[in-house]
């Protein structure tokens, strides 16, 4: 294969990665309960902290990963029945709550912790295509993220659980009224929701700084993910994923990360201006008529 | 247009609030006889934030936007204050022509992104995480800022170390022009959110300001009527934009620098505790509550910043919680009805539903 095609690609793979990673949790909540959830940027850093905690504590890297993404998983649901419960009626209200988490948990870890933390370096080394060398690890998080969208495929549409939450999602009222107990659906989603975001830190802790305001540095991405995709996870986070991670590579490719950054934040509010309900009120609409 | 002053969209329009009203005013105009000028100084600081709360207020609590973006516009409006003030220079009152073209600039941004946004019908939640973002990406493209490449003309960027070296706001005046510092600033300070205050009173008891509340009850239905509510709400993005931006310039000039954490997070987040806790749906209550609040977090953060952050986390968490309304709107709205209820009137439980 050309090293210069195989480069882009690479590129392309890296970004996709971190918006789908990033943005699959936030837009399980979105998609079902209609809640932001402004603290997912906290329980990213949460499952990216207590990974490293682990590794340094004697842990083999996978299965603190997978401890961390339960614990963001448990902080999550206790989210859900302390804060999120009491305010599904009003969305903009529970967007303001879990903000006011988010800022606290922030701050509350920079006088618990401190600002820093000792990191644990990126594994699995690195292989050689042409002349360019890349970091093996970064495929295995492209793997991740199409494995995550495999699992939600697989837990949305043949399981038990999948059957009920797609029923409460189209109509909560009618589900209850069939007997479902929408409010354990409610808190297992979120649940669900929150383990995908600290999957998200685990996966991504052996490769940056841990501080406690690291939430930062995913939310942008996963917000405008889930703005451009909508309700849908499936039909919307991964084509919108998909379609970003386009626009960002060519960005990056013609001028850099900045250029990524800034030129996706304006893609999206074309987009937005193009699809008002995003991909899966587009795909949706598409999937209807045909 | 002065009989816009008062209207059922503001509260506080008996003469009992008319002569408190004169009273601090007048208490304000006296208050550097007495002061240490660097006291004032300070004062004129937790003064000049409250025009970004005023226009969150009638963007959020009359019209429904819930915008995180303020800052945004407090950005565009304090860095191009800083780099068109360096250009230009201070003579010649060349600075208040800054501070207008740095309001200007803001506007601008606001008529580009609210068309895109706005007219993309994004609302609610999204809305509110769309502002958010581009608040955050405007405090990510000026964090790397650092290199000598980022400059226009002699005015350097600096990256995370933010913008310093502009001149203060220069008043040109017969006999050598006035430096807006200090106790003059406080004047200039005070004077300005006197004409803010009631200008934004009068629009909000203005047709328009009734629009704008109906808009916020029900856009469906007064699309019906026949409103474009698009163009209402643009309006209002771009008046809300223009007072951050007020704020942002005034904040520049008070220090003489600016960083991009004016921009990010956590500054992001302290209008809307400011505007939610104040109560959000009374233009006078945010004034006072945002002054209170500042007042407080400002006597917090010489002990500890981190702690007087989870404070206000904390404040924004009860609020949402416990009194949707904001905690200074259910104070004023009790003391009002203290005062109006007349033998035969019921008592106060009907009004303190509303914050349930």
């Amino acid at each position: 294969m050309d090293a210069e095609f195989f480069s882009v690609l690479y590129q392309f793979a890296d970004v996709f990665a971190f918006l789908i990673l990033s943005a699959a949790g936030l837009a399980i909540i979105f998609g079902m309960m209609g809640v932001i959830n402004m603290a997912h940027g906290e329980l990213i850093m949460c499952g990216a902290y207590v990974t490293t905690a682990l590794v340094h504590s004697g842990m083999p890297l996978l299965p603190a990963q997978a401890c961390g993404a339960l614990t963001a998983g448990v902080v999550g649901m206790i989210l859900e029945f302390t804060v999120v419960r009491s305010l599904y009626a009003r969305p903009l209200d529970s967007l303001l709550a879990t903000w006011a988490v988010s800022l606290i948990v922030t701050q509350g870890m920079l006088v618990m912790v401190g600002s820093s933390f000792a990191g644990v370096g990126t594994p699995e080394g690195s292989f050689q295509v042409g002349v360019y060398t890349f970091s093996t690890y970064r495929i295995i998080l492209f793997l991740a993220s199409i494995g995550v969208l495999a699992f939600i495929y697989l837990l949305f549409m043949k399981t038990r659980f999948g059957i009920h939450a797609r029923a409460t999602m189209q109509n909560a009222g009618m589900a209850r009224a069939l007997g479902m107990r929408t409010n354990v659906v409610y808190a297992l989603t979120f649940g669900l929701g929150s383990a995908l975001a600290g999957l998200c830190g685990a996966l991504y802790a052996p490769t940056m700084t841990l501080i406690p305001t690291m939430g930062a540095t995913f939310i942008v991405e996963s917000f405008v993910t889930v703005v451009v995709g909508g309700t849908n996870v499936l039909l919307g986070t991964a084509p919108a994923g998909f379609a970003l991670a386009v626009v960002r590579t060519a960005l990056i490719g013609w001028n850099g990360q900045i250029a990524g950054q800034i030129g996706m934040l304006l893609a999206v509010m074309v987009m937005i201006r193009v699809l008002p309900n995003g991909f899966s009120g587009w795909l949706g609409r598409w999937a209807r008529n045909v | 247009m002065l009989r816009y002053l008062n209207g059922p969209q503001t509260l506080g329009t008996g003469p009992a609030f008319w002569a408190s009203f004169v009273a601090l005013c007048v208490a304000a105009v006296c208050y550097p006889l007495f002061a240490d000028p660097y006291d004032v100084g300070n004062f004129a600081y937790f003064l000049l934030w409250i025009f970004m709360a005023m226009g969150l207020c009638v963007m959020w609590g009359y019209t429904g936007m819930m915008s995180f973006g303020q800052t945004f516009f407090f950005g565009i409006g304090g860095y191009s204050y800083g780099v068109l003030s360096i250009l230009m220079g201070a003579d010649y009152g060349l600075t208040i022509v800054a501070l207008l073209l740095a309001i200007g600039f803001a506007c601008a941004a606001a008529v580009i992104f609210g068309y895109f946004m706005i007219y993309g019908r994004v609302a609610g939640v999204f809305f509110g995480i769309m502002t958010l973002s581009m608040t955050l990406a405007l405090a990510y493209f000026l964090g790397q800022t650092a290199g000598p490449e980022w400059a226009i003309g002699k005015a350097r960027l600096n990256g995370f170390n933010g913008m310093q070296g502009m001149p203060p706001l220069t008043l040109p005046w017969f006999g050598g022009s006035i430096e807006l510092l200090d106790t003059a600033l406080y004047y200039f300070v005070i004077s300005l959110l006197l004409v803010v205050y009631l200008a934004v009173r009068m629009f909000l008891n203005s047709p328009i300001g009734y629009v704008l509340v109906a808009i916020r009850e029900d856009p469906d239905r007064v699309e019906l009527l026949g409103y474009d509510i698009r163009l209402y709400q643009l309006i209002v993005f771009i008046v809300g934009g223009a007072l951050a931006a007020l704020s942002g310039v005034l904040y520049t000039a008070w220090g003489q620098f600016i960083t991009p954490s004016s921009v990010g997070l956590p500054a992001a987040a302290m209008p809307i505790v400011w505007v939610a806790f104040s109560g959000r749906k009374d233009i006078t209550a945010t004034t006072l509550g945002t002054f209170v609040l500042l007042l407080a977090f400002q006597t917090i953060t010489i002990y500890s910043q981190q702690w007087a952050l989870i404070l206000m986390g904390a404040l924004l968490l009860a609020t949402v919680l416990f009194a949707p309304d904001g905690f200074l709107l259910g104070i004023f709205r009790a003391v009002q009805n203290l005062f109006s209820r007349r033998p035969g009137d019921a008592p106060t439980a009907g009004m303190r539903s509303n914050e349930g």
